[in-house]
């Protein structure tokens, strides 16, 4: 057996720029800034989620509201997700109805996650509008969903393994892994 | 409403214990680690938060099958389980067996082979003997959920009571379960709740005592268990954090364990006199129903700043709820 | 049908009788259902030989305490397949306990159980009859009348006798025919609904248990009623350590009290309950560790003299139930040499007492001669290999039942021939 090989797609000193770039492009597109919510999935998307909203805060001269949902519940996978799932919690303390929210999620690949999320979402409330935010599309979609913002849109292998992490002061690195 | 015990670090932390759960059946207390109590209290506090919501319901458990096979009879525990199934989208059977057609014909073994036919993924079991959920795992495909069977375990009884003891550690100024002290008083003989907490408690690291007459409490009892044994109130009170009362059946006066319900409750009833020998924060459970008057005075049963019998009540619908997930969920098929 | 010729030669074998303090590499002739010589013995004409080299030869075994389960209970276990499993265990005599439907309390009922044993033509059965009418621990039966037509002994095992002045009774009025009275010794009041010994096991598994008291007051009292009364007053599967101390201090004092164990008390404790095995359930139950080594010190001592397999055959559907609704009982007359001998392995008996405590002991207290290949005795024997050792497999026992606790046990000494008057009733491999 041999270590996986790992690559840095994009390093902490690059993703600050991308997300400032996507927080500028949703800022332009933000229309009633009373209804805006960010809710980071949880794990990967929650501190994109903080990151994003932390740039648009001086943007829209407001602080959004930041919530957290863990999908968990929601899987269409509970036989092949491992042994042990983690569940991390959802944390929306805002009443979601005819709120404009902002999905965000580190990496968006099949859409079953996004797919999840949503119905997770309903649950709590009915939503105006839900505008998905990822950092990396990777493509490989297996439902008709789409991300409304990209930081990056990388061409991968569909056995390839993305993976965001969070290193020192919350910055994020993407990285690619080959089995 | 996060676990104070289990929680590490923030929110996209990988929580430790998660990774812990293998166990195929909920047996029993016994032989459970730290970490696998660790992964259902965790996952109930997760869960807890489904129940608070407009739609109180997750997809999760879409699909499979939950039988609720009752001998005894037991509204709460099996309205617990039932809504548990329901809230994880489970389709949920109950099936009530009074005990006198069993005597009438039917053996556990044929109703074993009845259910085999429908296939159920988890089987919860409440029976008067102990070891009947035993004979169904050895019987059976499915998982099994113990939920109480006769004298020997009721496991998720002890897991929603250990939640609800960790809900308040802060507020007995603790951080964790190591050292607390745990009275569980009165029925320890024929009370599975005293047996399974008494396991979990101890694999949590706290010191427990029984504390009742010394014809119930079961024989051999301190070298089993590890367990403090005492047979007045006042010692037995004394220091303890928390208190957990046991319910006493009424039938017990005619198996000569104890002379009068006056008597007992005399020397080994709950009331404020004997309350205040405690630490002063101590938290009072009680696993229901109550016999006030009995075990319990009602003015300690009512009070809201020192009884917390309902957060129990709530704890075990979400504890039930994780008990279903981890069950069903997770790699069984590796 | 072969042959026979009348006269049988077993060669060469370890001839093991305790019965005459006999132990050497010997010949054994037989002729005519009985034994006629043994030692070194010239081959005869028209004679047939079983060769015995690396065998031991020793009297048929003596079980003197087995359940038949017919008439009644037929579904559990037939008298012919009682005796099949018997024969194969090297068991050429059995005593059945009485608590068949009906019970064995009147001479009828024992004409007409020797009359199956006859028919079934494989071990010796001796009925026990019961000591009070219906074993309802009332009435005394006609003992005289019974003995007269075979019973050995008498007990209500199943049940102890409770009153202390029908067993007070029982024990004079067995004096008239110098009979042994068998009890089981357990104070039903103080056993309540237990449903296994009373210790760290059952309180772990959440089981109501029989304290160790329950059998030892009962004995404690039997004793002092031996001392008043005279009569001879045996214990049938003595479990506690407090009841081998009773036993031991009457013997003492020279009392008729004598008392059996139980192959599963000398090999198991209550740790075989867990997992709630109803195979491990019989009455009384196994003991804790504690116990068990006051009975191996007891054989040691020469306290306990017998051991008998208290063989209880039981249905499947007894047996597949909860622990505490499963019917009390085990089977053991296939397994009884290996476990016993277990007990030459360990180094608690030489061979010859240990086989003592299974022919001549047990036949000496019921007063048959049997267990002694004694010159003239009826020809019961038994070779059995001492050092094969093989794996009990509850589903290829030769009776009925399938309840025994020691399936999948490694044992070690296998039974090769049974011969019941001379005439070969069980053989295995030679």
């Amino acid at each position: 057996m041999s270590l996986p090989r790992e690559e840095i797609l994009l390093g902490s000193d690059q993703t600050p720029g991308i997300i400032a770039d996507m927080a500028v492009r949703l800022a332009n597109d933000i229309t009633r800034p009373d209804k805006r919510v960010v809710v980071g999935i949880r794990r990967g998307g929650a501190q994109l989620a903080y990151l994003l909203r932390q740039q648009l805060t001086p943007l829209l001269d407001r602080e959004l509201p930041l919530g957290f949902l863990d999908i968990t519940f929601y899987r269409d996978d509970l036989d092949t997700i491992g042994p042990n799932p983690v569940v991390g919690g959802t944390d929306l303390a805002m009443n979601i109805d005819d709120k404009r929210i902002i999905l965000v999620d580190d990496v968006l690949f099949t859409g079953r996650t996004i797919r999840a999320a949503l119905n997770a979402l309903f649950d709590y409330g009915r939503p105006e509008i839900v505008d998905l935010a990822v950092l990396v599309d990777r493509g490989h979609r297996q439902l008709p969903i789409q991300p409304d913002y990209a930081g990056v849109v990388i061409e991968t292998g569909e056995r390839e393994f993305i993976k965001v992490r969070e290193g020192e002061g919350g910055a994020l690195t993407v990285v690619r892994r080959f089995l | 409403m996060r676990s104070t015990a289990f929680t590490e670090g923030s929110g996209s932390e990988m929580i430790a214990g998660n990774s812990a759960w293998s166990k195929k059946h909920l047996l029993g207390m016994e032989g459970l680690t730290r970490e696998e109590i660790g992964v259902i209290l965790e996952t109930a506090s997760s869960l807890r938060e489904v129940n608070h919501r407009d739609i109180k319901k997750v997809p999760t458990l879409r699909g499979k099958t939950v039988i609720n096979l009752f001998f005894e009879n037991s509204t709460r525990t099996r309205t617990s389980f039932e809504l548990a199934g329901k809230r994880m989208s489970a389709d949920v059977i109950n099936f009530s067996v009074n005990a006198s057609s069993v005597s009438k014909g039917e053996s556990l073994y044929d109703t074993v082979a009845n259910l085999k036919a429908m296939n159920p993924d988890v089987v919860v079991i409440r029976h008067p003997e102990s070891g009947a959920p035993q004979f169904l795992a050895h019987h059976l495909d499915a998982a099994i959920v113990n939920a109480g069977d006769g004298r020997h375990e009721h496991p998720t009884q002890s897991l929603l009571d250990i939640l609800t003891i960790d809900d308040n550690l802060l507020r007995l100024g603790r951080t964790e379960f190591s050292g607390l002290t745990v009275a569980i008083c009165g029925d320890v003989l024929h009370s599975r709740v005293a047996r399974s907490n008494a396991w979990g408690l101890a694999t949590m690291g706290a010191r427990v005592r029984f504390v009742g007459p010394p014809t119930l409490i079961p024989p051999h009892a301190a070298e089993v268990f590890g367990v403090e044994v005492h047979h007045d109130m006042e010692s037995g009170l004394a220091g303890a954090e928390v208190v957990m009362m046991l319910r006493l059946q009424t039938e017990r006066m005619q198996g000569g364990f104890l002379p009068s319900t006056r008597e007992y409750f005399h020397y080994w009833g709950l009331d404020r006199r004997r309350l205040a020998m405690a630490a002063p924060e101590a938290i009072v459970m009680h696993p229901g129903p109550m016999n006030r008057g009995v075990e319990i005075a009602s003015d300690v049963a009512d009070d809201p700043e020192r009884a917390v019998i309902l957060d129990q009540v709530a704890n075990g619908l979400a504890v039930r709820m994780a008990v279903l997930y981890r069950l069903c969920g997770g790699g069984r098929k590796g | 049908m072969e042959r026979r010729a009348s006269l049988t030669l077993i060669r060469g074998g370890r001839v093991v009788d305790p019965s005459r303090d006999f132990d050497a590499t010997a010949d054994l002739l037989l002729e005519g259902g009985r034994v006629r010589a043994v030692g070194r013995v010239e081959l005869p004409a028209d004679c047939e030989v079983i060769e015995a080299a690396g065998l031991v030869v020793a009297p048929g075994l003596v079980d003197m305490h087995v359940h038949l389960r017919e008439p009644g209970y037929e579904y559990k276990e037939t008298i012919a397949g009682g005796l099949a499993a018997a024969v194969a265990g090297g068991v050429t005599s059995v005593a059945a306990m009485p608590n068949t439907r009906p019970v064995t309390d009147d001479p009828s009922i024992v004409d007409f159980v020797l009359g199956r044993a006859t028919a079934a033509g494989l071990a010796n059965l001796f009925p026990i009859g019961a000591i009070t009418r219906g074993l309802e621990g009332k009435e005394l039966t006609e003992m005289g009348l019974m003995k007269e037509a075979g019973c050995v002994a008498f007990s209500d095992d199943g049940r102890a006798v409770v009153s202390g002045s029908v067993m007070r009774r029982a024990l004079e009025y067995s004096r008239a025919f110098s009979t042994l009275i068998i009890q089981h010794a357990e104070d039903p009041g103080l056993a309540g609904c237990g449903c296994m010994h009373e210790g760290l096991i059952s309180t772990r598994l959440g089981l109501p248990g029989i304290p160790a008291q329950a059998e030892s007051s009962l004995v404690d009292r039997d004793v002092r009623l031996v001392e008043l009364t005279g009569g001879r007053y045996h214990v049938a599967h003595i479990s506690t350590a407090g009841a081998v101390a009773a036993v031991a201090r009457a013997r003492e004092a020279g009392l008729p009290v004598s008392c059996e164990v139980t192959p599963h008390h000398l090999a198991l404790t209550d740790e075989a309950v867990m997992g709630y095995d109803t195979d491990a359930k019989m009455s009384p139950p196994l003991r804790g560790a504690g116990d068990r080594a006051a009975l191996l010190e007891g054989l040691a001592r020469r306290v306990i003299t017998v051991i008998a397999t208290d063989h209880a055959p039981h249905d499947r559907d007894s047996k597949r139930v909860e622990f505490c609704r499963a019917t009390n009982g085990v089977i053991g007359l296939e397994t009884l040499l290996p476990i016993a001998l277990e007990l030459v392995r360990d180094g608690v008996l030489p061979l010859k007492e240990c086989l003592a405590a299974i022919t001549c002991n047990p036949a000496a207290l019921l007063g048959i001669d049997r267990g002694t290949l004694a010159v003239g005795a009826p020809a019961d024997v038994v070779l059995f290999d001492p050092a094969e050792v093989w794996t009990v497999d509850a589903s290829r026992l030769h009776g009925t039942a399938r309840n025994t606790c020691f399936d999948r046990r490694r044992v070690m000494g296998r039974v090769k021939l049974t011969l019941v008057g001379g005439r070969p009733v069980f053989r295995e491999g030679i």
